[in-house]
């Protein structure tokens, strides 16, 4: 198992280059760069703005510049906030969202899990009809039509909560941007969950279990819960990537300063190394849940024990 | 009092196509240390009727009638009652050893999970025990393998882990649901043997179920064959194979390969089960049977003794000298 694990690290280099050098590219094929405005800049100062960040350079050398400096952990400058670089940028955003999506997840995980187990068991319950409403309504209305509807609600009609914004870590400004992401959440975990248990419920090993004379309790949490758990761990990984690293539009509802807004800037501003950073990590972070998906099956199933 | 009587069993199904019934009126008796066969084509209801008993039908289904373990009827009974006579007095084996076995567990834990719920053993007490009965059922080194998990195990291995488990709490009943059809024949053999001298060891009690007559000859003192959900005729092994009185299991007879009847052609059932939403007004092997009356079509025929050996319960309105004159002649 560990080899497996190594030999997966190991992986992860090559994908991370094509990642960096497919958006590299991308980026400077849009049309339109980081200094093109309304007000006509003069071809001097142009020209020395271009060579302060290496854009008189042919397209190659930018790029080895580029992977050089990424290599020292370096993220580079902001082409548009002259005095930030990038890794500033992040260092301020990502704890943001790491807390708000990493609060959100947790509780996404355990609500979804539970409550699925509790509505394939009981199905056709009042409690499995409301999973299943929950699961439909996050399916079938986008975040950025829940947001509004919960700040219409908790901040303008009850006015209990501040309609978005953010103030140095306050609990309250984070309620509903957490409440938004763990429905959208739970609904997607819910609904897996309640299906996969029920399908495991159905299963031959599961009757050889119940031939046995175990009590319902021990049948689920010994039996079923591992098997079913399996479909689960596959939509919990991208559901975290996106939740982790900034989830853009719930960002935007609420404008939290966080990586989504920062993507969103980068990319209208045609803020080159933004982009790039931002692309860099979210990569990282993409590779590396992952794995942790891949190492989450190898303990639950002992046939995937490479 | 017999070990287990049952009375009159159905089970009933509601499909959306409507309440189809699976089994209906099955009765038979069962003192230790013997063997009945239940043997019938797919669909007949073989498998359904066991299930109902051990308390394992699909959500849908319901029986009906009883089904009395030492008096006690095991249908009515509360899911805790019942908990503590399956898998402890009554226990079973299922037909596909591969996904019969839970793939996320270890053998050792679903061997002694049964032993620390009907007999309060520890793990480790459990674990000897376990190793034991795997040695029973001949798997080599028993007390490594028990550590493993059931994909690392054979077909045919699968299936003795299936029955060790099954005797773990020496059951008096053991209920076989085929056990030897999803494995190859040298193998099927040896776990009939493994079976017969089990029984001989533990003094158990077997319902096998099955649609190899060959497995039945070999096992059982008394057979049942079942057709379209009802019992067509009941009585001792010899009697159902050497003079067989009904024409469906003269037919499953003459459909089976013989090596002692060197020549013979083998002469297949025409024709398909009935459909069970759809079941006919009277006998359900009606449309395949060639001694076939009116009378077939519209009454259902009694489950009663017959003539010629009131051993032998027939279901059929053709009287067995009719049914032997014809077959004489033709």
């Amino acid at each position: 198992m560990w080899s497996y694990a190594f030999r997966r690290v190991l992986m992860t280099i090559p994908t991370l280059l094509l990642v960096i050098t497919v958006c590299y590219l991308m980026l400077h094929a849009t049309p339109g760069g980081p200094f093109d405005s309304e007000r006509k800049i003069s071809a001097a100062v142009m020209a020395n703005l271009q060579a302060k960040y290496h854009l008189d350079l042919p397209l190659w050398q930018q790029y080895l510049y580029y992977l050089k400096s990424l290599l020292q952990g370096d993220l580079g400058a902001s082409f548009r906030y002259a005095d930030w670089s990038v890794n500033d940028l992040v260092a301020n955003a990502l704890p943001i969202s790491a807390l708000i999506g990493g609060t959100a997840l947790l509780l996404s995980v355990v609500i979804g899990i539970v409550l699925g187990t509790i509505a394939a068991l009981r199905q056709n319950s009042l409690i499995d009809y409301f999973v299943m409403l929950i699961g439909n309504l996050g399916s079938a209305f986008p975040s950025f039509v829940i947001g509004p509807v919960l700040i219409l609600v908790f901040a303008i009609w009850l006015a209990w909560l501040p309609a978005g914004g953010w103030n140095d870590y306050q609990v309250h400004y984070m309620v509903l941007p957490i409440a938004l992401l763990t429905f959208i959440n739970v609904s997607t975990i819910g609904r897996v969950m309640r299906g996969s248990l029920i399908e495991v419920m159905n299963s031959n090993f599961i009757r050889t279990a119940k031939a046995k004379g175990l009590p319902m309790r021990t049948i689920v949490m010994r039996h079923a819960l591992k098997p079913a758990l399996m479909p689960v761990i596959s939509v919990v990984g991208p559901i975290a990537i996106s939740t982790i690293t900034g989830a853009v539009v719930t960002e935007s509802v609420f404008s939290l300063p966080g990586l989504g807004k920062l993507i969103i800037n980068g990319a209208s501003n045609r803020d080159y190394t933004l982009v790039l950073g931002l692309v860099v990590l979210v990569t990282v972070v993409a590779v590396l849940i992952n794995l942790l998906v891949d190492l989450c099956y190898a303990l639950l199933d002992p046939k995937i024990r490479y | 009092m017999s070990l287990l009587k049952v009375n009159n069993l159905g089970v009933q199904f509601q499909t959306p196509d409507g309440m189809v019934n699976a089994v209906n009126g099955v009765s038979f008796e069962l003192d230790a240390g013997q063997t009945l066969g239940i043997v019938g084509e797919s669909g007949s209801g073989k498998s359904q009727s066991v299930l109902a008993m051990m308390g394992l039908l699909a959500k849908n289904g319901r029986p009906t009638g009883e089904a009395l373990y030492k008096g006690q009827n095991l249908l009515t009974m509360s899911p805790k009652q019942l908990n503590g006579i399956r898998g402890d007095r009554i226990s079973m084996i299922f037909q596909d050893p591969m996904t019969s076995l839970n793939p996320y567990l270890t053998v050792e834990r679903q061997m002694t999970e049964v032993l620390e719920l009907h007999k309060g053993m520890t793990r480790k007490q459990a674990k000897k025990r376990a190793i034991e009965l795997l040695e029973a059922v001949r798997i080599p080194e028993a007390a490594r393998r028990i550590d493993m998990y059931p994909h690392e195990f054979s077909g045919g291995m699968r299936q003795r882990v299936m029955i060790a488990m099954a005797l773990l709490c020496e059951p008096e009943v053991l209920i076989a649901d085929e056990p030897t059809t999803a494995l190859d024949v040298t193998v099927q053999a040896q776990i009939l043997t493994l079976l017969k001298e089990l029984q001989r060891d533990f003094g158990t009690a077997i319902v096998m179920i099955t649609h190899d007559l060959g497995v039945v000859a070999g096992l059982c003192e008394k057979v049942m064959v079942m057709y379209g959900g009802r019992v067509m005729e009941y009585g001792t092994a010899n009697d159902i194979f050497y003079q067989p009185s009904h024409p469906y299991t003269i037919g499953l007879l003459g459909a089976l390969p013989r090596l002692d009847h060197d020549g013979d052609a083998l002469v297949s059932i025409p024709g398909n089960p009935p459909n069970m939403a759809n079941m006919p007004k009277g006998c359900p092997f009606t449309e395949r049977c060639a001694h076939a009356s009116a009378q077939c079509a519209d009454v259902l025929p009694g489950l009663l003794p017959s003539a010629a050996n009131p051993a032998v319960l027939r279901a059929c309105h053709k009287p067995v000298a009719e049914l032997k004159l014809e077959l004489s002649h033709g």
